[in-house]
């Protein structure tokens, strides 16, 4: 099991295309994977749901906590925080 | 009258159908079979998943890819278990699906709704959508009343969904009405796709199924019973706010020449191959801007200098006689790259980013000048550089063109042989010193973005101040007029590719300033250019005088509404 907080920069958070992106990767990798509104506190949620992410309410600047568990969960954290860090590809 | 908040400009003239929120009704009765129930409702996810991706498909070509980006992540709702699973459970307690899905629905919009933003409450708006989608499926009852509309009317309703939206025929709807919702509700986001006027958030409706009103969506008014005068006045309005689009889309190829014969060159700010394919419909006449970041951007590796030749060659096919200005890579800042490892910094935006980057990780630069280079064989090359602030580093740069232009020859590799070299103006050191820094260059373009967020000290990611940072500061054009003055005497010449350069509000004192080039996003292309048909340079020079003595940017907005 991995884990790595990053903050969010894209200017709408983690919603609307940002989150659908997001979710789409997650269920991607087989590993179990879980974020978190660190900023907020908020419970850690499915990241493969994308009701649970838009639950946890994650706005530009919020820091997040992933975790990824499984067979690819290396693969899995790479791939979610480079998506992160491109800005969601914008 | 009546107003409302403006949601998407135009004036529309017309009969008004008064929409009620689908018909979710269901006839009650026993579930004797929950197998069966939960068979159906597979059935109905299915369905309802089918007619999203229809309703993606056939808003994405009316509206384009944002407008249809809803029904993808509606899609994703409908497929969540977080939204499917209570509703499942219910169903297994011995509830039909109707109203499991109705309870399970109404729960999570609920859930959203009692967050208390803006936000979730247009996501409570998105799951009853889907809700009411799954509902009516399961009941066996037809869609909305707007997908078979066959006159033209002007559609009033509390809120409308995505899905009542996007039902509704091609020409039947000549502006929307809402009672509840903002200027970030679908609807809105919706019809200024589409062109339609709209006007949301007015309250209670209180209107008879087909009055006829007046709706004016860039004031924000719906007027009901106008009387002819009034109907003729905004008829006349609708026909010429049109008629500036039509014409101008219809021009978008001509040049832009100022009524006293002064030629303006409206160019593209642009990321790909398809973008610049686009550019040439929307009458660029070059490219103003290439932004190399999205071949880096998202890619596990970097690419090397072979694929790098491939893309900028495409491009470049696009513009076989035009300009393109490549500008070397532009990372750090807020844009990051997962092929490369960057420090974390304190003040990214005055950290080791553009050039200086560059500077450090010389293998890239080479890469990318070199493929740049190979790309442009037989042809001139733009090449700028980002984020300079010193003479040294232009000299630098510059220094190292030379040397991989030399290493080229020695490998008797075809290439460019027409280079001209410039900076991108966003550092204000850069463009009180332009001056000196003319004489290393061949062009200058003006990033406003960046240049005002440096020069007002404002972080425009910041939303407590972003809305200080208006590039129509006093400060930001004469910073502009420091920029063209000494290249003009130089003979070089000077652009703008900020987003000032796409607002045809703008346009006459960039102009009056003497900026020879204006590169913009291409949709805005066309009305920068009619923007420009209709002033003469000497008329905008005297303004552009009087706005670099006058208080602030609201002083500047003043003076060029008044014009």
């Amino acid at each position: 099991m991995i884990d790595h907080t990053i903050t969010i920069t894209h200017e709408v958070g983690l919603h609307a295309r940002p989150a659908a992106t997001f979710v789409k990767k997650a269920a991607e990798f087989e590993s179990a994977i879980t974020i978190e509104n660190v900023t907020r506190g908020s419970d850690s949620m499915n990241a493969k749901s994308v009701v649970s992410v838009f639950k946890a309410a994650v706005a530009q600047g919020h820091d997040v906590k992933i975790v990824t568990d499984g067979s690819d969960e290396r693969e899995a954290m790479d791939a979610l925080v480079g998506l992160i860090e491109s800005n969601f590809g914008e | 009258m009546i107003t409302g908040v403006p949601a998407s400009a135009g004036v529309a003239v017309g009969p008004l159908h008064i929409h009620v929120i689908g018909d979710t009704l269901y006839e009650e009765r026993s579930n004797l079979d929950a197998a069966e129930e939960l068979r159906r409702l597979d059935d109905a996810v299915v369905a309802v998943d089918t007619r999203l991706t229809e309703l993606e498909e056939s808003t994405r070509t009316r509206a384009g890819d944002d407008a249809a980006e809803i029904f993808g992540v509606h899609k994703l709702f409908l497929a969540d278990p977080s939204f499917s699973d209570p509703i499942r459970s219910l169903i297994e307690q011995g509830r039909t699906a109707e109203s499991a899905v109705f309870e399970g629905s109404e729960a999570l919009a609920s859930e959203f709704e009692d967050i208390g933003d803006d936000y979730f409450s247009q996501r409570a708006v998105d799951i009853r959508d889907i809700g009411g989608q799954l509902i009516r499926t399961l009941a066996g009852v037809g869609g909305s009343d707007l997908g078979t509309l066959s006159t033209p009317v002007v559609i009033a309703a509390d809120d409308l969904t995505p899905s009542d939206t996007a039902t509704i025929p091609d020409g039947m709807v000549l502006a929307f009405v809402t009672a509840v919702g903002s200027a970030t509700s679908h609807t809105a986001i919706l019809a200024r796709a589409m062109g339609v006027p709209a006007v949301v958030g007015i309250g209670d409706l209180g209107f008879e199924e087909g009055t006829t009103v007046i709706v004016d969506g860039a004031a924000g008014s719906v007027i009901p019973d106008p009387n002819e005068d009034q109907i003729a006045e905004a008829i006349l309005r609708g026909e010429n706010a049109k008629a500036i689009a039509d014409e101008a889309l219809a021009s978008a190829a001509e040049p832009a020449v100022t009524l006293d014969g002064h030629g303006v060159e409206v160019v593209a700010n642009i990321g790909t191959a398809a973008d610049a394919r686009r550019a040439v419909e929307f009458g660029a006449e070059g490219v103003g801007l290439l932004r190399t970041e999205f071949l880096f951007l998202d890619q596990p590796a970097l690419p090397d200098e072979l694929e790098q030749m491939a893309e900028y060659a495409e491009i470049f096919s696009h513009f076989p006689n035009q300009p393109v200005v490549v500008r070397t890579l532009d990372v750090g800042g807020d844009k990051h790259l997962p092929s490369i490892d960057l420090e974390e910094e304190l003040n990214p935006f005055l950290g080791k980013r553009g050039i200086r980057l560059t500077f450090a990780e010389d293998s890239l630069f080479r890469d990318q000048v070199r493929a740049i280079l190979r790309a442009g064989a037989g042809r001139a090359v733009q090449i700028m550089f980002p984020m300079v602030g010193s003479v040294d580093e232009v000299r630098r740069a510059r220094a190292r063109v030379d040397e991989l232009t030399a290493e080229l020859d020695s490998e008797w590799t075809p290439r460019a042989t027409d280079i001209e070299i410039g900076v991108m103006i966003e550092v204000p050191s850069a463009a009180v010193m332009a001056d000196v820094l003319v004489d290393h260059v061949d062009f200058f373009s003006i990033g406003t973005n960046d240049l005002t967020q440096y020069t007002l000290a404002v972080d425009r990611t910041n939303p407590a101040v972003a809305h200080m940072a208006d590039a129509l500061h006093p400060a930001v054009l004469r910073l502009i007029r420091a920029v063209v003055e000494p290249a003009h005497v130089a003979g070089k010449w000077v652009g703008v590719c900020g987003e000032l350069a796409g607002d045809p509000v703008a346009a006459p004192i960039l102009v009056g300033l003497g900026v020879d080039e204006l590169s913009m996003s291409a949709p805005s292309i066309p009305l920068v250019k009619q923007a420009i048909r209709a002033i003469s340079r000497s008329a905008v020079r005297d303004l552009a005088m009087r706005a670099l003595d006058l208080d602030g940017p609201a002083e500047v907005r003043e003076l060029l509404s008044t014009r």
